[in-house]
């Protein structure tokens, strides 16, 4: 085991991909002699070789595109969007294309591709570097979604998102590649170094995709929450003293709508919480499948807390973020209608 | 000088009721334009972006540099190819009308693209095929019986009833699937050279657009990646001049040819008489001697007419002159092969009218045989079930789920 930020996690999942499966290639704006702006892809391409870790042309459309002929080829790229605000211009590529091209195919073509992107806001990103659409591609039948919420996640998520044969869009908070966040920017930042998600191991490992996580077990009221969300999560419910039982879904498809489902059903209460806007957001999608099966079982109506339905501001980032405060507001709401 | 700036609103020469006017294609005579060495720089062979490649010339000889000297045997099954590209093509579209069929496209007089392309390529090539591309599934020898079962979405259809009709694949042929999207496979072409070379193989990838779709992003994403790794690809725009009711001057043709593109980015760009066999063959070979050798990617314009509607939803009468494809100054390219072999003493009328009815008889036939798995109307049927299996590798739970409800309500 070592100490690893989310990066260095990062890092080490391609690290090892790359060596163990001579198919793996990366590629992306700015990842190959640089190493990529948040340094994700640092020193690959010296240990590997600029024909496997491959700087693009500043085109998404383009690298998603050729992401998918290079994969129909044999190879299995893992494609670097720099920023999720910046995956727009390949959302037709993937939408129409990567997403579909095992189903219209009837299975004789498919293309493994993994797309990295961070996401999300809190690092004075302005309303192009701050986005969370993970909801828009949920909504696309024939790719899997991910995103984790630490470092051990991050690199055993990305392992079996890169030996996927589907294509992944795996989803880098990257508020959080640096430290757990608790919501409060005015606190000091808190390394991985001081957290146990921050014990990487070295090697091979995986984690699978829909298997969400509990990372606190409770009795009184579910927060079902992924990303950034987490540590927010968590400390918004230990400064009201509730028992919440948390669950970080790690993979949002394939969904693991047991564990979810179980915990509601025992706590009969349920809060759902993301850093991506409010309406239309995945967390409908939680809050939708939780009323229909767990109806009987609560004790409340389900809270949302989500970004505001507007672009992400710079100047107001903090006002914008569904901090501690969005949180509680939500947790007592759940509680009180007892 | 103009007082104001102006909008240039393209149109196209003649509309319906108007005399047909071609005098806007900009020809060269055969066997007029150089053909350079195959490793040539881009920069040298500017002029092969304007200019039009071609080899047979008015009285159908084979002249000039470009002639690519087949053997007779060669130019039959090219036309062989051809002829049984148009006279599936004509069944299948009267199947439609007919009903049997829910849509149908034709590539009449564009056939000697997908032909003779298919034929200067290597079994191993890939190829990323436009929806008007047939000949190629033809050329590279997919049973007539396979398309149609795909027209039918009956039980031995390739794609399992997911496309619509003319969406064909074949993994074995090395053909990809059509999307149906447009211009989405031109930089995915591009993707699996990439890869090719990365893997140091020699196969090379193909693909085809219409003018109309080389609009698209992809296409200049394509041109931007074939050019900055020098990948071995063709990329081919099939200029039939209309995309549905558009003229080509709304790609933007009018200004500049669409092969010059490929020097704008830095790619040999090359212009070719699309309804020339040998011209095409030739041109195809060349690029594809280009990518085999590390020379890089080349854009061919293939100058065509699209001379039947868009699909069988379309009519061209609404929008072009009805005699149009009359005047279309490249003639018609099954019947210039056929002239150029008879001139060779390699064929005849009566062979030709021989071999018409043998391949319509062999259309014919498929057809029996492909109605046998299914019809929309009559026979077997795919199972429901299928719509939900290869959405992903393995069916995930929701749509297990799903899957059960659909059945429920078939009850």
């Amino acid at each position: 085991m070592a100490s690893m930020n989310m990066i260095q996690a990062l890092n080490s999942a391609m690290d090892i991909m790359l060596g163990r499966d001579p198919s793996v290639v990366l590629m992306g704006e700015d990842i190959g002699y640089f190493g990529g702006v948040f340094r994700t892809t640092e020193g690959l391409q010296r240990k590997y070789g600029d024909n496997r870790v491959l700087d693009t042309p500043i085109a998404e459309g383009g690298i998603v595109a050729a992401a998918i002929g290079m994969a129909v080829n044999g190879l299995r790229p893992v494609a670097e969007i720099q920023f999720a605000d910046y995956i727009y211009p390949g959302f037709d590529q993937i939408v129409s294309e990567l997403a579909r091209l095992r189903y219209r195919s009837a299975g004789d073509f498919y293309a493994p591709v993994t797309i990295r992107t961070p996401c999300g806001g809190g690092i004075r990103g302005g309303q192009t570097h701050s986005q969370s659409p993970e909801g828009i591609f949920t909504h696309v039948s024939g790719i899997k979604v991910v995103m984790p919420s630490n470092p051990y996640d991050a690199k055993g998520l990305l392992i079996t998102s890169i030996e996927d044969d589907d294509p992944v869009v795996f989803f880098e908070p990257k508020r959080l590649y640096n430290g757990p966040f608790d919501g409060d920017p005015h606190k000091p930042a808190v390394p991985w170094s001081t957290h146990p998600k921050g014990q990487v191991d070295e090697g091979y490992y995986t984690v699978p995709l829909g298997l969400a996580d509990v990372v606190r077990s409770g009795s009184q009221l579910t927060i079902a929450t992924y990303g950034t969300m987490v540590f927010v999560a968590l400390a918004a419910a230990a400064a009201l003293g509730v028992d919440a039982e948390v669950i970080d879904l790690r993979s949002l498809v394939p969904l693991d709508v047991d564990t979810l489902c179980t915990s509601v059903k025992k706590t009969g209460r349920c809060v759902v919480a993301h850093e991506a806007t409010r309406f239309s957001g995945f967390g409908a999608e939680i809050s939708s499948i939780v009323q229909e099966q767990c109806f009987w079982d609560l004790e409340a109506p389900i809270q949302r807390v989500a970004g505001w339905d507007t672009p992400y501001p710079h100047a107001f980032e903090w006002e914008y973020f569904p901090g501690q405060a969005r949180v509680s507001t939500a947790i007592k709401a759940v509680m009180e209608s007892a | 000088m103009n007082k104001h700036s102006r909008l240039h609103l393209p149109s196209p020469p003649s509309r319906p009721g108007e005399k047909p006017d071609f005098s806007y294609v900009h020809l060269s005579a055969a066997g007029a334009v150089a053909r350079p060495d195959v490793n040539a720089r881009v920069r040298d062979i500017g002029s092969l972006s304007t200019e039009l490649v071609r080899v047979l010339d008015d009285a159908h000889e084979a002249v000039g540099p470009w002639h690519p000297h087949l053997d007779p045997e060669e130019l039959q099954v090219g036309l062989r190819h051809m002829l049984l590209t148009r006279l599936y093509d004509d069944r299948m579209q009267r199947t439609q009308r007919a009903g049997k069929i829910s849509f149908y496209m034709r590539s009449l007089g564009e056939e000697a693209v997908s032909v003779a392309q298919c034929m200067a390529l290597r079994p191993g090539d890939m190829l990323f095929p436009s929806y008007r591309n047939q000949g190629l599934q033809i050329a590279r020898g997919i049973p007539l019986v396979d398309l149609m079962c795909q027209l039918l979405s009956n039980t031995r259809d390739m794609c399992k009833g997911r496309q619509l009709p003319v969406m064909y694949h074949s993994k074995a042929g090395n053909i990809f699937s059509i999307s149906g999207n447009l211009a989405t496979q031109f930089p995915q072409a591009v993707g699996w050279a990439m890869a090719a070379a990365l893997k140091g193989e020699d196969h090379l990838a193909a693909s085809w657009i219409g003018e109309g779709s080389s609009a698209e992003a992809d296409f200049h994403h394509a041109l931007l990646f074939a050019s900055v790794y020098q990948a071995p690809v063709i990329l081919n725009v099939v200029n039939n001049q209309w995309a549905i009711s558009t003229f080509q001057g709304y790609a933007g043709g009018e200004q500049r040819s669409f092969a010059a593109r490929g020097p704008g980015y830095g790619i040999a760009g090359i212009r070719v008489d699309g309804n020339d066999f040998l011209a095409v063959y030739a041109v195809t070979q060349w690029a594809a001697q280009r990518a085999r050798t590390g020379a890089g990617p080349t854009l061919i314009e293939l100058v065509t007419y699209r001379a039947a509607a868009h699909s069988t939803s379309d009519d061209p009468a609404r929008y072009r002159a009805r005699d149009d494809q009359e005047h279309w100054p490249l003639g018609d390219p099954i019947e210039r092969l056929k002239l150029h072999l008879i001139k060779l003493g390699e064929w005849s009328e009566d062979r030709h009218r021989a071999l018409s009815a043998e391949l319509d008889a062999l259309v014919v036939a498929s057809w029996k045989e492909a109605v046998t798995f299914g019809t929309m109307t009559e026979g077997p049927k795919l199972n429901a079930d299928l719509m939900f299996e290869d959405v992903f590798k393995e069916m995930p739970e929701h749509l297990k789920r799903q899957r059960a409800q659909m059945r429920a309500e078939k009850g």
